[in-house]
């Protein structure tokens, strides 16, 4: 298990170079001037000239290549125009914000996608069992930013009952919050409820009734712990919504996290914090596919046994 | 059909419904968007992209300063809205379905490739495959938009690159299951080269799981496009894409409803189509759920 | 020797049992009209054809039919003079795994992946309250009993370390553990090859002995049947045809369908060979025919056959046949 663990480590951390080496060249070759793209557009010719020296961009690609990983791996990615600080620091100071609601998103969609789906395995037909499949349904196919849209034009503007902006009270949270969960409720519905519906027409699962083990157990026990594996890999599709969602959430409902921050930088070319926040998700990325890898190893005994 | 009894509960019992499963809705969802699409020239009352200036903002032509003219209203530049809807539909499809060509084109043949050659590389691309999938497509879009500006362009090209994993993934699992087949192996002992078998043999009994899974994927991919367009890193103005129409109409939402209500029903309307009718399609040809 | 046998010893009563899938194709009736009993001390061989409802039967005893498609539809069912079909859901499941127990078929998909085979045998008694001492040391017990090695170090495993002999072991493990009155083992060997299902049968037979209960054993392969079986039970398109003794169904099978079952079992040493197998397939459960559902692969087929059901006649010795070659018993 340790060698499992650590190989992965290294595949992540292999990974991350991989990313930050595309990341480089994808904003440097990418056809645009790369000086250009760094500047605000008010820059002066002398900004230009100090900016080419600074990152060393009159030197061969390969040594300002160096100079990026060298930079990256003590933290600095460059410095925002806007905020004038660094860009990583400004997008720091707004994660929290951004975790927060994601969170709360996150373990609502949870809670509801899983109940729904495995009480509609278990329950075929039944009415939970429709209108939970109705519900994901819905939720893959109305799309987050009209849902909130809709939201604020019903509860904010016409009936007033919530805020529509901004970050303060439990209020605040709640259409921004609910609006995230919608996808990934559908998401773990659906996939929970179909891996369920397999789990319980297994032979293991008859075996487990045969020997007069209580229903309840035979579905959370049995039937589910053998479900949860393929139910972890949705977590992938979850977290892509919530990154896709968080920054379409926090411009509806002017959500200060860096959601917002990204899009607000990248209409006003703050592009320094447009890299951060690339790299950042995709740090997140890696760094989930490894607590997955490790989450696999701890149900499955026939991976730690390898 | 006689009716039976179940001997414990004592109730009569119903057999299921033969033929139940034809997805009206769905379908006729999907006729109302392939109509538009195909006749949008013909059935839009008005020019989309023209406005008339005099007419501004007009509500719907239900309520009290509405115009019977104007079905669902104007906008903000005097257009009407009903007839941005049903040109927007072209635009809808003409994305999607060229993101599905594009990764499409990448996935069957990475995933030929994967199943066909096995081994190493066959090891090397599902898990490249596996990692892939993982990324949200919107950070690629951040850079690729930043570097090529935001267009509807940028957007295919963007997912066009993050979407092949799952269609690489499926059609390395057909080819297993075929690579055994007879066909095959007589191909192989007639001496056929490798790609010819992946072209001439395998790839006609892909097709089939090949539409599925495009249906199946289209309504997804709307829904994308639709909010890259949104955030305004997609189609730009003048464009009538219903993700853009909803960015638009957002300002003015508190005396405005109609420009931010019908765009996103349509978007419902066509995904809801597809969504359906593709589920339904599965379930049809795919008993297996190879496809899932 | 007469076949009366005191009340107590009737452990399974079975009378007109019918059960069907609901599917959208149609309605499929897997068991069609079987009736049959099991007393105690007897291995009661259930024979026939895949499809032919066999282990839909074994199921249906235990309340277990794939629901909500699998339906019991009539009949009665006793066990030890109590209607199962009257139970509960709760009552049920204290009978099962205690007094009325089943094996599947094939040990690698029967047992949990996921949880150490320890703990899944300790399942068999948890929920039936009748332990004395220590569960653990009761599993290594009974992993004894059917001849595992090492049980105490395998009591922790999980079972994709256990050979396929080794889980059938467990199952058969999990199937005794309460003493029941009825075992019923659908196809234990089938997955198994000769040798090894042949130690898996000894050790069934070895069991059933001491715990005087009854085994139904559900199989394919008629050789398994003389190797154990006190009695035998032919099946064929859900309904039983032939009820019969072992030794006089070996001697003398009556039904043609057992008479062409026994002809295609190869034997050594017999010149000659041709490989003997029966012209045909058994008829859809989804529109069965009216009359004898063997008919149209019977060489002996009389005109009356494909008419009437055959009603089933006594041939004495205990012995019963569903066929017109018969007569009315």
């Amino acid at each position: 298990m340790p060698g499992y663990i650590l190989k992965r480590l290294v595949i992540a951390a292999f990974t991350m170079v991989a990313v930050l080496t595309v990341v480089f060249f994808a904003f440097r070759l990418g056809g645009a001037d790369p000086v250009a793209i760094m500047l605000p557009p008010e820059a002066t010719p002398k900004d230009v000239r100090i900016l080419t020296e600074k990152f060393g961009l009159d030197k061969p690609l390969v040594a300002q290549y160096a100079n990026f990983m060298k930079n990256a791996a003590t933290g600095d990615f460059g410095k925002s125009f806007r905020y004038n600080e660094p860009a990583f620091r400004v997008l720091f100071q707004r994660f929290p914000a951004t975790l927060q609601l994601g969170l709360a998103a996150f373990f609502f969609a949870l809670l509801v996608g899983l109940s729904v789906g495995i009480t509609s395995a278990v329950s075929p037909g039944s009415l939970i069992d429709r209108f939970g499949r109705l519900f994901a349904l819905g939720g893959m196919s109305i799309p987050t930013f009209w849902v909130g849209i809709m939201l604020i034009l019903l509860f904010g503007v016409t009936l007033r009952w919530l805020p529509v902006a901004g970050r303060g009270t439990a209020l605040h949270y709640l259409m921004p919050a609910f609006c995230l969960s919608l996808y990934p409720i559908a998401l773990i519905t659906r996939l929970s409820r179909s891996a369920m519906l397999d789990a319980l027409k297994s032979e293991y699962v008859l075996m487990a009734r045969i020997k007069g083990v209580p229903e309840f157990m035979v579905v959370m026990l049995h039937a589910f712990k053998n479900a949860s594996i393929p139910v972890v890999t949705v977590i992938f599709s979850v977290f892509g919504a919530l990154i896709v969602g968080s920054v379409v959430v926090e411009t509806i409902f002017s959500w200060p996290g860096i959601g917002r921050l990204v899009i607000e930088s990248f209409f006003t070319r703050d592009y320094p914090v447009v890299q951060v926040f690339v790299l950042f998700v995709t740090f997140l990325v890696v760094m989930l596919n490894l607590a997955v890898d490790i989450v696999y190893a701890y149900i499955d005994p026939r991976i730690r046994y390898q | 059909m006689t009716t039976a009894t179940d001997a414990i509960t004592g109730k009569k019992i119903k057999a299921p419904r033969v033929g139940a499963g034809i997805p009206w809705l769905g379908l006729a969802c999907l006729a109302l968007f392939f109509f538009t699409v195909l006749f949008a020239d013909v059935i839009a009352p008005h020019d989309p992209f023209e406005g008339d200036l005099l007419n501004i903002t007009l509500p719907p032509a239900w309520e009290e300063d509405g115009n019977r003219s104007y079905l669902l209203g104007t906008d903000m530049l005097g257009r009407d809205v009903l007839s941005r809807l049903i040109h927007g539909s072209r635009i809808s499809l003409l994305i999607s379905v060229g993101c599905i060509i594009f990764y499409g084109s990448i996935g069957v043949v990475l995933g030929l490739i994967s199943g066909f050659t096995g081994g190493r590389t066959d090891m090397l691309i599902m898990r490249l495959a596996d990692f892939w999938m993982s990324l949200p497509a919107i950070i690629v879009l951040f850079i690729l938009a930043a570097v090529n500006g935001p267009s509807a362009k940028t957007i295919v090209l963007t997912i066009g690159i993050m979407g092949w994993p799952n269609y690489a993934r499926i059609v390395r699992g057909e080819c297993l299951s075929l690579k055994q087949r007879d066909f095959v192996r007589l191909a192989r002992v007639a001496g056929c080269s490798n790609m010819r078998i992946m072209v001439s043999h395998i790839l006609p009994n892909i097709i089939n799981s090949i539409i599925i899974l495009a249906t199946i994927e289209i309504g997804g991919i709307i829904v994308l496009t639709a909010t890259m367009s949104f955030l305004g890193l997609g189609a730009q103005p003048p464009s009538c894409d219903w993700g853009l129409m909803l960015a638009e109409g957002r300002q003015y939402i508190t005396y405005a409803w109609w420009l931010v209500t019908f765009p996103g029903l349509a978007i419902v309307v066509a995904v809801l189509g597809f969504n359906l009718t593709g589920d339904w399609l599965r379930e049809l040809l795919d008993p297996k759920q190879k496809l899932r | 020797m007469s076949m009366m046998n005191m009340p107590e010893d009737r452990l399974l009563y079975i009378k007109d049992l019918k059960t069907s899938f609901f599917t959208k194709k149609g309605v499929v009736k897997a068991v069609d009209g079987v009736s049959f009993e099991v007393n105690r001390g007897e291995i009661v061989g259930l024979v026939g054809e895949s499809g032919c409802g066999k282990s839909v039967t074994s199921l249906s005893i235990m309340r277990l039919v794939p629901q909500p498609a699998g339906r019991i539809t009539g009949g009665e069912m006793t066990f030890c003079g109590e209607d199962l079909l009257k139970k509960t859901e709760k009552e049920m499941r204290l009978l099962r795994g205690n007094r009325l127990s089943m094996i599947l078929q094939d040990p690698m998909v029967s047992l949990n992946p996921l949880l150490t085979v320890g703990y899944q045998l300790e399942e068999a008694f948890r929920y039936h309250k009748r332990t004395v001492g220590s569960m653990k040391n009761k599993c290594i017990e009974l992993l004894k009993k059917v001849r595992v090695p090492a049980p105490e170090r395998r009591v922790g495993n999980y079972p994709f370390q256990f050979s396929g002999g080794m889980s059938q072991r467990v199952l058969i493990a999990m199937g005794i553990a309460n003493k029941p009155d009825l075992l019923i083992a659908d196809e234990p060997t089938t997955a198994l090859d000769v040798t090894v299902g042949a130690q898996v049968l000894k050790l069934m037979k070895i069991i059933q002995e001491e715990s005087r209960g009854a085994i139904i054993l559900i199989t394919h392969d008629l050789a398994t049947v003389a190797q154990v079986c006190t009695r035998v039970l032919v099946m064929y398109a859900g309904r039983i045809i032939e009820k019969a003794p072992v030794k006089s169904f070996y001697k003398n099978p009556a039904h043609p369908y057992s008479q062409s079952l026994i002809q295609s079992v190869p034997v050594l040493g017999r010149r000659a060979q041709r490989l003997f197998s029966i012209e045909g397939m058994p008829p859809s459960l989804l529109n069965p025919p009216p009359g004898c559902r063997f008919e149209p692969r019977c060489s002996r087929a009389m005109g009356i056959c494909a008419e009437k059901y055959p009603p089933e006649s006594r041939l004495g010795e205990g012995r019963q046949v569903s066929c017109w070659l018969y007569g009315k018993g």
